[in-house]
C-alpha cells in the first residue's frame, strides 16, 4: 500500500476516534481519577486550600458524629442489598421460570413485569410515597378494607418501617429487570439437555436446582453485579421518599445519600465540603470495586459453560 | 433468542402437569395484577378531585374530568419541563449515535495499532458510578461556565452513554461482511463514501438497540440536573416533577395528573415498542 494512503486512512481513523474518546476523557475518566485527588485536599465550599494527605479519610472513618454517619449509612445499605438480592432477583428467578414455561398470557405477563423499569425512579418514589400516606394512602386504605387495619401505620414516617417501604418500592420498580435477564439465560438452556434430564427425574426441584440453575450462571454473575454496584449507589428513593437527612432518625441513610449530602448537603448555608464527600467518594467506589471484582471472579467460576 | 429450547414442558413432574402450571400461572397473574395496580390507581387517580380520591380510591373515574390537567397545562412550568427533557435527551441522542457510530466503526471496521486498547477505554467506563465523581464533574462544569445550562447534562449523558454504544456496535459491526467494501474501494470509493452510503444503512438494528438503552435513562435520569441545574425554566422532568410535587402538597388529584403526564409518553412508547425496548434494555446484560 502506498504510503501516502496509509496516511491518509490513519488521518481518517483518527477523526473517528478522536472527538468520542475525548468525550470519554473528559467526563468520565477525569472526574473519576480527580475524584481521588480530591480527597487529599482540605476545602472551603467551592475552594480547595490544603493538601491534607489521609486526613479526610480518618475523619469520615474515626471521627465522631461521621463515623456513626457512615457505620449507620453502611449498614443500610447492607439491608438493602440483601433485602433486593432476595425481593428483587430472588422473585426475578421464580418470575423467569413461570414466564419460561409460555403459559397462556406468557406475552401480556412479560410486557406488564417489565412495564415500571421504564418509568422514572421520581415517579416511581413519588406514587409511592403518596401509596404510604398515612391517612390516604391505599397501602393502609387497603389493610383497612381487607380487615387488617389493626397493620395499618406510618409506613415512611417510623424507623422500623421507613427502610423496608422503600425497599419493596425498588423492588416493584425493578424486579422486571432480573426477571427478563434470567429468562433470556434459561431461554438459552439447549432443549437436548432438558430432555435429557426429563428422563433422569421427576422432580421440579431437582431440575431446578442442578439444571436450571447452574446453567443461567452467567445471567446470575451480571443481576448480582448489576443489583450490587446499584443498591450501594441506591439515591434517588431514599432521597424523595425518607428525604435527604435520611429520616426518620437516619433510618433511611445510605451511602449515597449520605455521600451528596456531606458533599452538597445545604449548598445555600455553605455546608458543602467537597473533601469529606471526596474521600467518601472514593471509599465507596473502592468498596464497590472490590466486591464487584470478587463477586464476578468468584460467581464466572461456578458458571457451566453450554 | 428464542431458539428451539425455548418452551420446555415437563409433563410428569411431582405435582402433575396442572398442579404446578396452575401454581405458576397464579404466581404470574398475582404479579401482573402487582405490577400494574399502582399505574392503574395512578392513572385513575389523575381524573377525581382531591376528595374523590380520598372517598374512594379504587372507584372507576371519570374520564371527562379533567381540571387536574387543565391546572397542570396552565399553573405550571410542566410544558416547559418536559419540552427540555425533549431537548436534553434528543441532543444526548444525537450525539452518542454520531460519536458511538464514528468509534465504534473505526475499531470494528479497521485493524490499527491500538485499536483494542481504545476499545478497553471505552469499556472502562462501562460500569463505574460515574454519581461518585460528581464533585469533580460539578467542578469541571463550573471551570466550563456551563453549570446550569443544558450543554453540562447533554455532554455528561453523551460521555455516559458512549461506553455502551461503543460495545454494542463494535461488536455488530465486526459481523458485517467485508465483500461490499471491498468492492467499493476497488472502485475508487473514498472510506468516507464506503462508512456513510455503503456501511451505515447496515448498522441500523445496533444504533436501534443501542439507542433504546440509553434513551430510557437519559430521559429519567435525576440526579445530574439536581446537581448541574438550579435554574426551572431549565430543569428536565424528572427534576422538575420535585418542584411540582412541592407546590402541590394538599392536591392529590393535581399531584396524580402529574406523576401520570409524565409517565405517560415513555409507558405509551413502551406499549407500542415493548419488544425493541426489552430487548435494547436487556441487552447488555444478556450477552
Amino acid at each position: 500500500m502506498p504510503k501516502l494512503r496509509m496516511t491518509g486512512r490513519g488521518l481518517w481513523i483518527t477523526a473517528l476516534i478522536v472527538p468520542p474518546l475525548c468525550f470519554v476523557a473528559l467526563f468520565i475518566v477525569y472526574p473519576i481519577v480527580s475524584a481521588f485527588a480530591y480527597a487529599f485536599f482540605d476545602w472551603q465550599g467551592l475552594k480547595r486550600l490544603d493538601f491534607v494527605g489521609l486526613e479526610n479519610f480518618h475523619t469520615v472513618l474515626f471521627v465522631e458524629p461521621y463515623r456513626s454517619w457512615t457505620l449507620n449509612a453502611f449498614k443500610n445499605n447492607i439491608i438493602v442489598f440483601f433485602a433486593l438480592m432476595v425481593l428483587q432477583n430472588g422473585l426475578g428467578f421464580i418470575l423467569a421460570y413461570a414466564l419460561w414455561r409460555e403459559l397462556p398470557g406468557a406475552r401480556f405477563h412479560r410486557i406488564a413485569v417489565f412495564l415500571p423499569v421504564v418509568l422514572s425512579t421520581i415517579i416511581v418514589a413519588y406514587l409511592f410515597k403518596l401509596f404510604y400516606h398515612p391517612l390516604f394512602g391505599v397501602v393502609n386504605i387497603t389493610l383497612k378494607g381487607i380487615g387488617l387495619g389493626g397493620l395499618a401505620q406510618p409506613w415512611l414516617g417510623q424507623s422500623g418501617t421507613a427502610l423496608w417501604s422503600i425497599i419493596a418500592a425498588q423492588a416493584w420498580h425493578m424486579v422486571g429487570f432480573p426477571t427478563l435477564v434470567f429468562l433470556a439465560g434459561m431461554q438459552r438452556i439447549p432443549s437436548e439437555i432438558l430432555d435429557a434430564v426429563r428422563m433422569e427425574t421427576e422432580s421440579e426441584w431437582v431440575k431446578i436446582t442442578k439444571i436450571v440453575w447452574p446453567l443461567v450462571a452467567p445471567s446470575a454473575t451480571i443481576v448480582f453485579t448489576l443489583l450490587f454496584v446499584g443498591a450501594f449507589n441506591w439515591f434517588e428513593l431514599p432521597y424523595i421518599m425518607g428525604g435527604l437527612d435520611g429520616s426518620p432518625f437516619g433510618s433511611t441513610d445510605v451511602l449515597g445519600l449520605y455521600f451528596y449530602r456531606t458533599a452538597f448537603g445545604n449548598v445555600s448555608a455553605g455546608q458543602q465540603d467537597f473533601g469529606l464527600g471526596s474521600a467518601l467518594a472514593v471509599l465507596i467506589f473502592l468498596f464497590i470495586a472490590v466486591i464487584a471484582t470478587v463477586i464476578t471472579m468468584r460467581l464466572r467460576a461456578r458458571e457451566i459453560q453450554i | 433468542m428464542s431458539a428451539a429450547g425455548s418452551t420446555y414442558y415437563d409433563r410428569k413432574g411431582l405435582m402433575g402437569t396442572l398442579g404446578r402450571d396452575g401454581l405458576l400461572q397464579i404466581i404470574l397473574i398475582a404479579n401482573t395484577v402487582l405490577m400494574l395496580a399502582p399505574i392503574v390507581i395512578m392513572v385513575f387517580s389523575a381524573f377525581k378531585t382531591t376528595p374523590q380520591i380520598f372517598a374512594s380510591p379504587f372507584g372507576l373515574p371519570d374520564i371527562t374530568q379533567i381540571g387536574n390537567f387543565v391546572k397542570i397545562w396552565t399553573q405550571t412550568n410542566f410544558l416547559r419541563y418536559l419540552l427540555n427533557s425533549f431537548v436534553v435527551t434528543g441532543a444526548s441522542m444525537v450525539l452518542i449515535l454520531t460519536l458511538g457510530t464514528m468509534a465504534a466503526y473505526a475499531i470494528g471496521r479497521y485493524a490499527f495499532t491500538g485499536a483494542n486498547f481504545i476499545l478497553m477505554f471505552f469499556l472502562a467506563g462501562l460500569t463505574l458510578p460515574l454519581k461518585l465523581a460528581i464533585i469533580p464533574l460539578f467542578m469541571l462544569m463550573r471551570d466550563l461556565s456551563i453549570l446550569n445550562n443544558q450543554l453540562s447534562l447533554i455532554f455528561v449523558y453523551t460521555a455516559m452513554g458512549l461506553p455502551t454504544t461503543v460495545f454494542i456496535m463494535t461488536g455488530f459491526i465486526r459481523t458485517l461482511p467485508n465483500e461490499l467494501e471491498d468492492a467499493a474501494r476497488m472502485d475508487g470509493a473514498s472510506e468516507a463514501r464506503i462508512m456513510w452510503s455503503i456501511m451505515l444503512p447496515l448498522v441500523r438494528p445496533a444504533m436501534v438497540i443501542a439507542g433504546i438503552q440509553n434513551v430510557v435513562p437519559i430521559w429519567n435520569d435525576f440526579f445530574f440536573p439536581l446537581v448541574f441545574i438550579q435554574n426551572d425554566d431549565l430543569k428536565t422532568l424528572p427534576q422538575g416533577l420535585t418542584t411540582f410535587m412541592g407546590e402541590y402538597t394538599t392536591d392529590w388529584g393535581v399531584l396524580f395528573s402529574g406523576l401520570t403526564l409524565s409517565a405517560a409518553p415513555i409507558i405509551l412508547i413502551y406499549i407500542l415498542l415493548s419488544r425493541q425496548f426489552i430487548a435494547g434494555m436487556t441487552s447488555g446484560a444478556v450477552k
